[in-house]
């Protein structure tokens, strides 16, 4: 059941952040303050989701085979890879490393 | 100066084929991943309706990676959506930005809202002209819709034949995603400033905090770091457009952090690179990089001439 609330909660709040950009007059979020909060929240949350979910199992910090996979990533991030590469790549380098023993 | 003959002159219109390959371009190569996200979802523990119903009515692939992410370490379902809408919330400047571009008529936009995602913005914002922005948006948008959706059934249905979807190092492709996303975002100094802190902050909450907060505290590297700058060595005072939004991320062609400029951010970036500093906190406010005559002389006064100067410097070349 939670996971449905999870789902209804997050639906409706997406959908209303999207269509509130579509619709309201531009200038009410173009005040600089928000813009610039808006353009940094996204990092911040992004940078930690990208960490958490590469070093962490629930609420323990566990390195494994996955850093070896979102290393190379990073690496394939830089070499300008294609969005689907990277992801591949990522993928294909943890199971790799895990078969490994990692 | 010899830059000046090699900047790209403005793209002539482009046919409406032209734009069509670019949006179903675009469109195939992240509506596939939604594979990924099927069996990261299913692997979670939800079950396929649920998984589906994600896609289909989220349809924001970072905010549903992240609520699966956030559940499946044992969130709780508000903790988790809240980090799930915060990731959301770019997408109320995207649609900003399509908003003056598309000119929908007010009875589409509760349609047209559900396709504001990253990709969409990419590729409508790459066109000129309104015809060329409503084709790459909507050739964009359902492709994406169509693929993702589909992909994510095949993945969360999939899922049980993989056995273990970890052996298969698909729970490397959620935070390669995110990563993905945040690259070409890292452009300034603020910027890396805030992923940095960020990272710090939920590593060092995950063993204190309970599931899906610590993603929540490190949002707060943002007004951190915006409340230090100017403050701290490093830091400037001004980040050079990042008033404006960051670039959306391109899938196809990402832009590269390490770019030393591209034609739309260049001045900025100039300024960030050669002023240090100087040139950034002297100028204050966001004169230095927006106009090349203000630099050199807010410069000067504060002793900080060689930055600014080659900052307005850069400026011209790509202005």
């Amino acid at each position: 059941m939670s996971v449905w609330i999870a789902i209804g909660v997050t639906t409706v709040g997406c959908y209303l952040v999207k269509l509130l950009g579509l619709s309201v007059p531009a200038g009410v979020l173009e005040r600089p303050a928000v813009k610039r909060l808006a353009a940094l929240v996204p990092i911040a949350l992004l940078a930690a989701l990208t960490a958490q979910q590469t070093l962490s199992e629930g609420t323990a910090l566990v390195p494994d085979a996955r850093v070896a996979g979102v290393g190379a990533a990073a690496v394939a991030l830089l070499l300008r890879a294609p969005f689907l590469v990277v992801v591949g790549v990522a993928v294909l380098v943890t199971a790799g490393a895990r078969a490994l023993g990692a | 100066m010899t830059q000046q003959t090699g900047i790209r002159t403005e793209a002539p219109p482009r046919s409406d084929a032209a734009v069509v390959r670019d949006a179903l371009g675009v469109g195939v190569a992240v509506g596939l991943s939604g594979f990924a996200f099927g069996v990261t979802a299913a692997g979670a523990g939800l079950t396929v309706l649920q998984t589906c119903a994600l896609s289909l009515l989220v349809f924001t692939g970072a905010s549903q990676f992240a609520l699966v992410g956030a559940l499946a370490a044992g969130g709780n379902p508000f903790t988790a959506a809240a980090g799930a809408f915060f990731l959301g919330v770019r997408n109320a400047f995207y649609g900003l930005r399509l908003a003056q571009l598309l000119r929908l008529p007010r009875a589409l936009r509760p349609f047209a809202a559900q396709w504001v995602i990253d990709e969409t913005t990419v590729v409508t914002l790459a066109q000129s002209g309104r015809r060329a922005a409503r084709i790459g948006f909507a050739v964009t948008g359902a492709t994406v819709y169509l693929l993702w959706n589909l992909t994510t059934l095949l993945g969360a249905l999939g899922a049980s034949a993989l056995g273990d979807p970890d052996a298969w190092g698909l729970d490397a492709a959620g935070p390669a995603v995110f990563l993905a996303l945040l690259a070409p975002m890292l452009r300034t100094a603020v910027e890396r400033a805030v992923a940095g802190l960020a990272v710090v902050l939920v590593l060092v909450g995950v063993p204190l905090l309970p599931a899906g907060v610590p993603v929540l505290v490190s949002a707060l590297a943002a007004p951190a770091v915006l409340a230090l700058r100017g403050r701290v060595p490093g830091l400037p005072k001004t980040e050079p457009d990042t008033a404006d939004l960051p670039d959306p991320p391109d899938p196809e062609d990402p832009p590269h952090p390490l770019d030393p400029a591209d034609p739309g951010r260049g001045g900025a970036d100039g300024t960030g690179a050669v002023g240090g500093d100087g040139a950034r906190t002297a100028t204050g406010g966001r004169a230095g990089t927006g106009r090349a005559a203000a630099g050199p002389e807010t410069g000067a006064e504060t002793g900080a001439e060689s930055g600014a100067e080659t900052g307005a410097d850069e400026k011209e070349q790509v202005g």
